[in-house]
Parts: structure tokens; C-alpha cells; sequence
């Protein structure tokens, strides 16, 4: 420890620590734009100049390394002449344009130049002009002038995001950011930039110019699209989120959000809101009253109800649902006499579920990923499915983290991977046994029973080796995993390889209340996601679910739904394909409208307050089905609150859920029924059109990651099948098939095709996972 | 040859060409006589970082800190590599010695390097060859072959154990890669731009490895200490200031070009060698140490001796050498927008004070030249240059601001005189006769 006093105040500081950090420990404010405590140093701007005793110069807080007994003074004459002179230079090219800029009111210069800036400014040349760019449809760099060069968007670029998109071109006052080669900005992290800039150079495009920030309102709020469970700052004015930021919390999203999480907010204000509840009468739709819609349903489900017994009816709800949601549909479905309730419509294999000794959930916390020394990540694209995990695991690797993966596409995670492996999503299981099985060699035991057929690899053996070395170690399960044929295998595997290796095994999870889900009872013990389909019901409730685009077998899926006498699709969104075979429209309130809990993937219990008045007449879910309940007069549904209903479920004040356990009972390893002849799909769900609101936010469907699914087939493969690169393709699966444009992409396994799910192109499709074939069209 | 003319010379001494470059002919004049005694008689790194620092040699790139000093910085015993690195990005407006010793005599820099990596417990070298002087990077990689297939660098040198891999990299010609730190990011592939000190280089230079970075002629002069001794090549200077060194002398001088001297030997001497002013016009200022030092005033220069010490009693800096001297036609404000221009030009704009400051000052000279000159411009430049000095992340902050201060200091007469008249202090005419171009 080292002592050091600032303005008189003393304080202890570790070894290493900077000057500001210090002054953070002590409360004592140094102006500053290009420090930031999540990037590295640059010492660039020079705003946060103080005196050190017995330093001939003002030195830079940010990057002067204490020395025991140093003393610094942040406000003496020498310290502020310094920090005037930074700010006399930043301005003297800046704009000064705060009344027309998007920043005003919100930023670092104009704050600081208040209590720094000069009344009238000594310049009288001309002021330096740089040129705008387009870098794509979130980031608008139209004011490029207004830059002060603290190249903090560059190193988020190059040190969080993983890739370096952004950098400072020429020399001197000519200086500027920019992408290379007028390039856009692509990353899925990239909005988090725009927060950074300490400027008006970087603001958001969809936000610009739509309210002043002094207008808004800050309110609290959690993200339901990534098993994060982001902390959120949502900015509203007249009951409209105009603006969604991160909150910071370390243990949870840091000070970061995807941009999924930043821009979706643009569907909450769009003409696709379903806002009146709707009945289809005759063939014909028809807007009416809420009792009259309420009615409709509770009847209609309690004849079928009647009619064909309770397992005639079924309910599929969006792993984005909340707690009470998710509780409440099932309590009403129990009440009907129906246990087809489900929360997982991309997953395949359930047979594990009558085996869990508990929760499924990540295996640690998520500020523990840092600690790691190594992790096997299996079936994900990480990147896409989960930037905040992945970003941690990238500076994870970036330490001493060895990161490991085994997934189903080798596509640049931006991770410093100590080892991966890519196989065809038939071979995960088996390749994880490789892996397995290399983990008891190194071990001197015998392997697993069952994972005899596997064969290791040098890279199964380098995984394991990884796995076996270091004090803390985990197993990541990641969407892939869930969604292939033999999850329960992937899953076991991978306890065997945690019990072999002392690793920790846990599920990233797909969604924002996965643990919600398994917690709320919402598990069917009849009919699961697939049973209910695969077994057409005569009555069906979807909520906050697109089938086409969210299940894993959409072709199955819309066969039963359009067979069935009843479908109430309750959703906030008008959702045109489901006009045709749902007979009731329930308009629900997105997360931004309603009160409700997650629970994100390590269990931590995350309740929040709706920070909108609902849209139209759209109604909280809890609150809908609390009415459906009460029309049937089932017993308890008397809450008054959804806090009443998270009580129920999981007690007063809980901040992290019991009961979370990975372990599975009687689950035998076998991977003889491996092995999956002719072509294989892969499927990845692209990161903005993973939920409905994503894929109705325009900017984010603008974006690179939004571009139309193509058939990505590896150069072996499309010679094979003795096409090229830019043919149209014919790809079917069952009775279904999609019309799409072969893309030579060599990250994809050999003998598999990968096409994206949920985009209308290839909704037809069968299994997200399974046999395809490709012909030329 | 640029080279015209010496007093006890060491590095230059016996080259009389072109030709004199090749290995042959340098160990013919006793070349890597030093590198084989040190190995063969297995001389300790402790003795060779001895004789340097009694010889008291001083960075030759401008800083002029005290190489034996540096090199007993580096942690010798730090496991893995570590480099030596030589700065040959000879960048400053008026310097032209590297070049010359890199063209005439390039194995007394590998064999002063070779010594240098030996004595810091280096493995690998490189030297940073400036952009614009291509034909030199070539020469001094046909040097290295000539090295390398004696066995001078490599593997296993002399049968010693002791490996030295050298490499040469050219940059493309940006002053601000001469900073040392710059140079590093330049040879890592990165933009040249200066690094945050601390870390030095010492601990954390190229590549995050310990790193010594030198001056070319600093590493040239190696090999003559050991030839004669510390002590010996102390007392060619004075104390304090060991040795030779080379001056490239510019401007308005019968015959300029490198002259090496002890350092100590008085301006006016070296003046003489130079043939004396041209035309034999009165002297008004000379810039001792290369563009970035303070410009004095030609009478006080003519009661200077050249050494660190006596051009630091003149108000200025010895620099790398390079002196620019300047005649009675010359317009002070003229000269001093060109070398805002430069600074201006050459500032890497990674930190405010230097990116917007160099810029400013170089508008407000700029505009004085051209007769938009305003009251108040000359408090404003101090202004100006006070804000940049001392708060910048490299030296160049500095290197800009000081001649602006030095000008306006010495000639700011000329200045006022230019902001209330609108024209030249020194006549339009004056000025033609003295460019050598224009004959009026």
C-alpha cells in the first residue's frame, strides 16, 4: 500500500494505482475526457494535469503512477493554469455549436468548459473542418468537427468490442476518426461508443434530434433480450422511451449494453403495435373490448377444455417473458387442467427434463468469468447469442484466461481463443466426448462409459489439458448446445467433463428469463415445446411468441397452430403472419410498460417498474391472465400487484434464486446414435432478429447483422454440390423449402449448410438443426 | 563526400569516400578489432559499461543523457528478450549526420551495437532508418550481409556463445518516429505515435521488452572509446562533455556540411572550416542544435565553444548537432514560420497542447508574415507556446514552442516591427541578395 495525499485529504492506495485513481478513493474530482476506467491510458487530452510535489511540470493524473508519501494538488495555480490551457486548446476548434448539437446539455466539454473555459477565446483563425462520415445507421458522425481526439471510441474499438473499426487517420490538427476506407462501423457492441464519446461527434442516429437530454426522464429498467439481464436507463418523454442507455453494475453488464439492447426501443414506438384488443369473427378481424376479448378466450379454452380433455390445450411463451408472466400462464393452463406449458420453443430434446437435480443456470456468477483460468465454451456463437459474456471472456483471454470453444461455425469471435474445434452440429456430442475422454487421460482414469466411440483429438486433448490445469475452470453450455438433437447429451458430457476436470458446467441461457421460466413452474409435464406440436392440440395460447420465427421447427409448428380451433396470440406487436391462423389478438405490454422480474442466467433476481404508460389499450400480461383467471373463476388469482405474484414464487426480497443446479439423474452417456448421414443445417439466430422487438426496430434491421439470410457452404462443399458462390438455391426441409443465395463462407463445417432462422425467407423450414438439402434453383 | 572536414576525428577518421564504406575496408582501419577483443577475452558487461560511462559520452540524438547511464538502466539478468534499438531517423531540420555516417562508415554502427547488446545482455537489435534516405537503408542493409557472413551479428558471434540478431527498418519519413517511443510503436507495424513515460523503455519498450534506444552516431562512437579508452576520448572533449562529435553545419556558410570536432572547440573555429560566412556578410543568428533549440543571436554564438555546456551557457542546446546559420539578409519572422510550419506539419496530434497549439502558432506567425500581423499577436504566441511547454506527452511540444520563444525573445523587434508596418524589417532586396537565388 502507498500513502498519498491529495488537496490535504490522505489515503491508502494499492501498489500500481494512478494519481485519479486515487482521487476516485478520495472523492476529489479531476477533469478529464480521455480517461475512461474500462480503457486503457492514453494520457492524451491532457484535461487532468495536476501539480505533484517536487515534479517540475503538471503531470497527468490518469497515468502517473503514485509514489509513497507523493502529494498532489488538483487546484493549485500551477494545476489549474494547466487544465485552462487544455481547455482553451480543446475549444479552440471546437464548433461551439452546443445549442443545435444532439450532446448539449449532456457533455463532458460543455460542462467542463464552465468551470475551465475561458469567457472569450483568444482564437481568431480560422477553425479546422472535418469531413462526416456515414459509419452505418446507429452511430451518426455527421459533426465530425466536434471531436476532441481522446480516442476513446478507438480503444473501446480495439480493447472491448474486440476489433479495432474505428481509428485516428493522419497526423496533427488534421487528425480524425475514421473508420478505414469509409468502412461501418459493424460491431454489436459499437452504441456503447456513442456513450463514450465525451463529444458531440459520436451521437446516436434513431435519437438525434428527437428530444433535448434535459427533457427526459431517467428510469430504471432491466433488458429482457440477453440472459445478461442488462441493466438499463431507459430516457422517456410523454409516455415515449426515446432513448435506451446502459446502468452501470459491475456485476452484471459492467457500463456496457448490445446494441440490440440500445436500439430496440424504436418498436415500441412503431405502427406495429398491437394496441386494441382483437377477435376473428366470420374470417374477418374485428377490434373490441377488452371483456369481450377476455370472455372469448376464457370460454373458448374452457370448451375445448371440456370437450377434449385438458391436454388438448397447449401454451408456448417467449423466454423473454417475465417471472409473473410466465407463472401466471401456467397457473391458468394448471387451472384448465393442462400442464402443456412451455417456455423453450427452440429447443428440440427435452429429455432432460425429468432428470435436472435443479435449475439450470450459468454454474458461477458472471463477475467470476474474470477469475477463470480457463473455459470451454460448447455450442454458441458467442459473439452474436451473448456480447456481454462474450466480451468478458474476452478480456478474460486477454489476462491469462485460456478460452477455449467447440461449436458448430468457426466465425471470428474477436476472443483470443487458447483452442477451438468446429464441427458439424451432429458431431458436437461426440467431439465434446473426444474431449471427455482426453480429460481422463491426462487424469489416469478410465473414461465415461458410453464415450467409448469418440475419438481425441490433439485439440481435445489441448482443451482438456487447459481444463485440468488452473484453480478455477468452467464449462460454458451455450444456445447450440440447447438446440441440437442431443442437448441431454451435450449436457451430460459436459458434467462428465466437469467431474473429471473440478470444472464448473453451466448454460449462458438464451434468453432473458430463462431461470424465470424453470422457476416459475412454467415446465410442462405432458407436453413440452415440441411434443405440442408434433401432437397438434386443439387450442393454443402463444405469448410474446412469433412462431414462424421463434421455434425450432417453424414448418411443425404453423401446421398445428393452423389445424387448431383456438389460438390466442398475445403479443405487443400486430404480427401480420399470425392473422391467418390465430383467432384472438391480445395487445400485451412490452418490458418498458409493465412491472415484472428476471432472473438473468446466474440466478440474480432483477424486478423492475413498467417507465411507460401501455401503449393503446395493451394491458400488462400478469394482469391479463389474472383477469382470464378470475372470468374462470379459478382460485388464486386475487394479486394486486405483480410483486404479490413474484412473492408467491420465489419469497420476499430474493436476490439470487436457490435451488440452481446443473446435475442431471440417470442420464447414461450414449453416442450411438450418432451420426448423421447427407447435409446437415445449421441454424444461428441472428443477434437482431432473435426477439420481436429487434426485429422491429428499423435502425438495427439496417445493420450488418440484419442482412437477409443466405446459404453460407463451405468451398468444399459447394464444389460437391457442384455449385457456386452466388447461385440461387433451392433448400428444403420436410414439405417446406426457402429460396436463398449460396454465400462461400469456410467457416462452416464441411457437409453442412448454415441458414439463419428467424427471417420470413426461411420460415418454411424444418428443423433448425437437422437433415436439408440444396439444389440449384 | 558531404563530409569536408575534421580535428581529431574518430568516426570519420580515414574515410575518404564512397568506397570506404564496405566491411574490407573497415576492418582494414581496425574495424571489429574491439567486438573480438571483448568476446575473445571475455571482457565483462560490467567493464564495457564501465570505459563508457568514464569516457562521459553523451547521447548524440539531442537529449544528451549519459549513455553509460542508460545502458546500466537496463535489467541486465530480465529473462527472455530485450533489444537494443538504434534511432537513425535523423528527421530535424538541419541534421544530416547520421546519414553520413550510416553512408560512409555503417559497420561502426553494427559493431558499436553488436558492443551495446553484448553489454546489455541483448539478443536482438534493429535499426530505424529514417524514410527519405532510402539509398542509405540500402546501404546499410548490404553492410548487415557483409556483417552477417562474417560472423559479426548472429548466431553464436566469434564462437563467444553470444547471439545478436540485427535487423535495419525504414519508416516513411515521419519526424515524430525519431521520438524513441514513437519509433518503437513504428517498428512494432503500429501509427507513430509517442508512448506515456513511465514505463521507460528500459522496462518496457519494444514489444513490452526492455529496450535501449540510441542515437546512430552514439552507437558509431562505441567501438573509438574501447579503441582508446574512456579516458582518452574524455579528455578529446572536456569534462563532461566526452569526445567528438559531428556538426552539420547549414545555412549561410562558404562550404557547409558534417564536420567533426572535439566537442569544446569554439564556434568560431568551426566556423573557419567552414570557410567563414558567405559573401562575408555579417552573422545575425545561429540555431546551434538543430531546428527544436533556441536560436542565438550571432555575436553571443561567436563567444561560444561547442559543447553541452557552453551552448547551454548561450541559452540554447548542443541537439544533435546540427548548426543553422543564418546571415544579415535573413527575415527573422520568415524563418520562423517556416519552422512553425514544420512542427505544425509534424505533430502527431495525439495530445491537445501539441495538435492544437503547434497549429496556432504557426497561424499567427504565419499571418505576421503576411502583413495580417495584429497588436497583441507576440503576448498571445507566449501565450500560446507557455501552454504547450511542459504539458505535452513527448518532447516535441517543446521542440515547437522553443524557437517561437527564442525568436521572439532575440528578434522580437523584427516582429513588432512586421505587425505595425506590414512588411519585412530587413528590405525585400537585402533579402534576394542573401538567398543566393535572386540576383538583384
Amino acid at each position: 500500500m502507498l500513502e498519498i495525499e491529495i488537496d490535504g485529504k490522505t489515503a491508502q492506495v494499492p501498489d500500481g494505482s494512478t494519481v485519479m485513481d486515487a482521487a476516485q478513493q478520495l472523492g476529489v474530482y479531476i477533469p478529464h475526457f480521455c480517461y475512461h476506467k474500462k480503457l486503457s491510458i492514453a494520457a492524451n487530452c491532457r484535461m487532468c494535469l495536476v501539480q505533484v510535489e517536487k515534479a517540475p511540470k503538471p503531470l497527468p493524473a490518469c497515468a502517473t503512477p503514485v509514489t509513497n508519501g507523493m502529494k498532489v494538488f488538483t487546484h493549485s495555480e500551477l494545476a489549474v493554469k494547466a487544465q485552462k490551457g487544455v481547455m482553451e486548446f480543446l475549444l479552440i476548434n471546437h464548433p461551439l455549436d452546443c445549442p443545435i448539437c444532439d450532446q448539449g446539455g449532456e457533455c463532458q466539454l460543455q460542462d467542463m468548459s464552465i468551470g475551465y473555459g475561458p469567457m472569450k477565446s483568444r482564437y481568431t483563425e480560422e477553425k479546422h473542418v472535418v469531413f462526416h462520415k456515414n459509419v452505418g445507421p446507429l452511430i451518426s458522425m455527421e459533426e465530425m468537427s466536434r471531436c476532441i481526439h481522446c480516442t476513446r471510441c478507438v480503444r473501446f474499438g480495439q480493447e472491448v468490442a474486440g476489433i479495432m473499426e474505428l481509428g485516428m487517420a493522419n497526423r496533427n490538427m488534421h487528425s480524425e476518426i475514421t473508420t478505414f476506407l469509409g468502412r461501418t462501423v459493424d460491431s454489436e457492441l459499437s452504441g456503447n461508443m456513442i456513450d463514450l464519446c465525451p463529444v458531440g461527434a459520436l451521437t446516436s442516429k434513431p435519437f438525434r434530434y428527437t428530444a433535448r437530454s434535459w427533457e427526459l426522464q431517467r428510469r430504471k429498467s432491466i433488458s429482457p433480450q440477453d440472459s445478461v439481464g442488462a441493466n438499463l436507463v431507459v430516457q422517456v418523454k410523454h409516455d415515449a422511451v426515446m432513448r435506451v442507455l446502459p446502468r452501470e453494475n459491475e456485476a452484471v453488464n459492467e457500463c456496457w449494453i448490445s446494441d440490440k439492447e440500445r436500439f430496440s426501443y424504436q418498436a415500441l414506438n412503431s405502427d406495429e403495435r398491437l394496441t386494441k384488443p382483437m377477435v376473428k369473427q366470420g374470417g374477418e378481424w374485428r377490434e373490441v373490448d377488452w371483456n369481450v376479448a377476455l370472455d372469448y378466450v376464457a370460454h373458448g379454452l374452457k370448451d375445448v377444455s371440456r370437450e377434449h380433455g385438458g391436454d388438448a390445450l397447449a401454451a408456448l411463451a417467449a423466454p423473454s417473458s417475465t417471472l409473473e408472466e410466465l407463472h401466471l400462464l401456467s397457473k391458468v393452463m394448471k387451472g384448465l387442467g393442462s400442464s402443456n406449458t412451455d417456455f423453450r420453443p427452440r429447443q428440440k430434446d427435452f429429455s432432460a427434463d425429468s432428470k435436472r437435480s435443479g435449475t439450470p443456470w450459468l454454474g458461477m456468477r458472471l463477475a467470476e468469468i474474470a477469475d477463470l483460468d480457463s473455459a470451454l465454451v460448447v455450442g454458441s456463437f458467442l459473439r452474436k447469442d451473448h456480447p456481454l459474456i462474450a466480451q468478458r471472456l474476452r478480456q478474460a483471454a486477454k489476462k491469462y484466461t485460456k478460452v477455449s470453444l467447440l461449436s458448430v461455425g468457426a466465425d471470428d469471435q474477436l476472443i483470443d481463443f487458447h483452442a477451438r474445434l468446429s464441427v458439424a452440429p451432429s458431431q458436437l456430442a461426440v467431439s465434446l466426448a473426444g474431449i471427455v475422454k482426453a480429460a481422463a487421460e491426462i487424469k489416469g482414469v478410465a473414461a465415461p462409459s458410453g464415450t467409448e466411440a469418440a475419438v481425441v483429438c490433439e485439440t481435445c486433448k489441448q482443451i482438456a489439458q487447459s481444463l485440468v490445469d488452473g484453480e478455477k475452470r468452467a464449462i460454458f453450455l451455450g444456445n447450440v448446445a440447447t438446440q441440437v438433437d442431443q442437448a441431454t447429451q451435450i449436457h451430460a458430457l459436459a458434467l462428465e467433463l466437469g467431474r473429471l476436470t473440478n470444472a464448473s458446467v453451466g448454460f449462458l441461457g438464451e434468453s432473458g428469463n430463462v431461470l424465470g421460466g424453470y422457476v416459475a413452474g412454467t415446465l410442462p409435464s405432458a407436453g413440452n415445446a415440441r411434443q405440442m406440436f408434433e401432437q397438434p392440440r386443439k387450442a393454443y395460447v402463444l405469448m410474446g411468441i412469433e412462431p414462424e420465427f421463434d421455434c425450432a421447427n417453424p414448418q411443425l409448428a404453423l401446421a398445428a397452430l393452423k389445424q387448431a380451433n383456438l389460438v390466442v396470440f398475445m403479443s405487443a406487436f400486430k404480427h401480420a403472419p399470425a392473422l391467418e391462423y390465430a383467432d384472438v389478438m391480445l395487445p400485451i405490454a412490452p418490458f418498458t410498460e409493465t412491472a415484472g422480474t428476471f432472473i438473468n442466467t446466474e440466478g440474480r433476481v432483477q424486478s423492475f417498474n413498467g417507465v411507460v404508460k401501455a401503449r393503446g389499450e395493451a394491458r400488462p400480461a400478469w394482469k391479463v391472465l389474472r383477469v382470464i383467471g378470475n372470468v374462470l373463476n379459478l382460485n388464486g388469482f386475487e394479486y394486486n400487484s405483480s410483486e404479490a405474484i413474484r412473492d408467491e414464487v420465489i419469497g420476499k426480497g430474493t436476490e439470487f434464486v436457490g435451488g440452481l443446479d446443473n446435475g442431471l439423474n440417470g442420464v447414461t452417456i450414449s453416442l450411438s446414435s450418432v451420426g448423421n448421414e447427407g447435409l446437415q443445417r445449421i441454424t444461428d439466430v441472428p443477434i437482431n432478429f432473435a426477439d420481436p422487438m429487434a426485429r422491429r426496430a428499423p435502425a438495427l434491421q439496417q445493420t450488418a447483422d440484419s442482412t437477409a439470410p443466405k446459404a453460407r457452404i463451405c468451398a468444399d462443399t459447394l464444389a460437391k454440390l457442384g455449385l457456386n458462390a452466388g447461385d440461387a438455391v433451392r433448400l428444403a426441409q420436410g414439405n417446406g423449402e426457402a429460396h436463398l443465395v449460396a454465400q462461400l463462407d469456410n467457416t462452416v463445417p464441411a457437409d453442412c449448410v448454415r441458414v439463419a432462422a428467424a427471417h420470413l425467407s426461411t420460415a418454411a423450414l424444418g428443423d433448425m438443426f437437422g437433415q436439408i438439402s440444396v439444389e440449384r434453383a | 563526400m558531404a563530409m569536408l572536414g575534421s580535428i581529431n576525428g574518430l568516426l570519420m577518421e580515414g574515410l575518404d569516400g564512397d568506397n570506404g564504406w564496405s566491411l574490407q575496408h573497415y576492418v582494414a582501419r581496425g574495424g571489429y578489432v574491439q567486438l573480438r577483443r571483448i568476446l575473445e577475452n571475455k571482457v565483462t558487461q560490467e567493464e564495457v559499461i564501465g570505459e563508457v560511462k568514464k569516457s562521459v559520452l553523451r547521447g548524440r540524438g539531442g537529449a544528451g543523457f549519459p549513455t553509460g547511464l542508460k545502458w546500466s538502466f537496463m535489467p541486465r539478468s530480465f529473462p527472455g528478450d530485450k533489444y537494443v534499438v538504434c534511432n537513425t531517423d535523423e528527421g530535424e531540420p538541419g541534421t544530416f549526420k547520421d546519414r553520413d555516417i550510416m553512408r560512409y562508415n555503417p559497420h561502426a554502427v553494427i559493431e558499436g551495437m553488436a558492443i551495446a547488446a553484448f553489454a546489455m545482455g541483448a539478443n536482438r537489435g534493429y535499426n530505424y532508418v529514417h524514410g527519405e534516405i532510402w539509398e542509405i537503408y540500402q546501404r546499410f542493409e548490404a553492410a548487415l550481409d557483409e556483417a552477417r557472413a562474417a560472423g559479426f551479428i548472429g548466431q553464436n558471434i566469434l564462437g563467444s556463445g553470444f547471439n545478436f540478431e540485427l535487423f535495419a527498418h525504414h519508416g516513411y519519413g515521419a519526424y515524430i518516429c525519431g521520438e524513441e517511443t514513437s519509433l518503437l510503436e513504428s517498428i512494432e507495424g503500429k501509427k507513430g505515435q509517442p508512448r506515456f513515460k513511465p514505463p521507460f523503455p528500459a522496462s518496457f519498450g519494444l514489444y513490452g521488452k526492455p529496450t535501449t534506444i540510441n542515437n546512430t552516431e552514439t552507437f558509431a562512437s562505441i567501438p573509438f572509446i574501447l579503441k582508446i579508452g574512456g579516458e582518452e576520448f574524455l579528455n578529446l572533449g572536456k569534462a563532461n562533455n566526452g569526445g567528438t562529435k559531428l556538426f552539420s553545419v547549414s545555412g549561410h556558410v562558404n562550404r557547409p556540411g558534417n564536420y567533426e570536432i572535439p566537442l569544446g572547440t569554439p564556434f568560431a573555429t568551426l566556423l573557419e572550416m567552414c570557410g567563414g560566412m558567405r559573401g562575408g556578410r555579417k552573422i545575425k543568428a545561429v540555431i546551434p542544435g538543430g531546428s527544436s533549440a533556441p536560436v542565438v543571436p550571432g555575436d553571443v554564438m561567436m563567444d561560444t565553444t561547442m559543447d553541452y555546456d557552453g551552448i547551454s551557457k548561450a541559452g540554447s542546446m548542443l541537439g544533435s548537432g546540427a548548426v543553422i546559420v543564418m546571415d544579415e539578409t535573413v527575415c527573422m519572422v520568415k524563418a520562423l514560420e517556416r519552422l512553425s510550419f514544420f512542427y505544425y506539419e509534424e505533430s502527431c496530434g495525439q495530445c491537445t497542447p501539441c495538435r492544437e497549439g503547434t497549429a496556432w502558432m504557426y497561424k499567427v506567425v504565419h499571418r505576421i508574415e503576411n502583413g495580417q500581423g495584429k497588436p497583441g499577436d507576440l503576448d498571445l504566441l507566449n501565450g500560446v507556446l507557455g501552454n504547450i511547454m511542459g504539458r505535452t506527452i513527448c518532447a516535441l511540444g517543446d521542440a515547437a514552442a522553443l524557437p517561437v520563444q527564442s525568436f521572439l525573445k532575440h528578434f522580437g523587434k523584427e516582429f513588432e516591427y512586421h505587425i505595425e508596418h506590414k512588411s519585412c524589417l530587413v528590405p525585400k532586396d537585402v533579402q534576394w541578395a542573401g538567398s543566393g537565388f535572386h540576383k538583384v
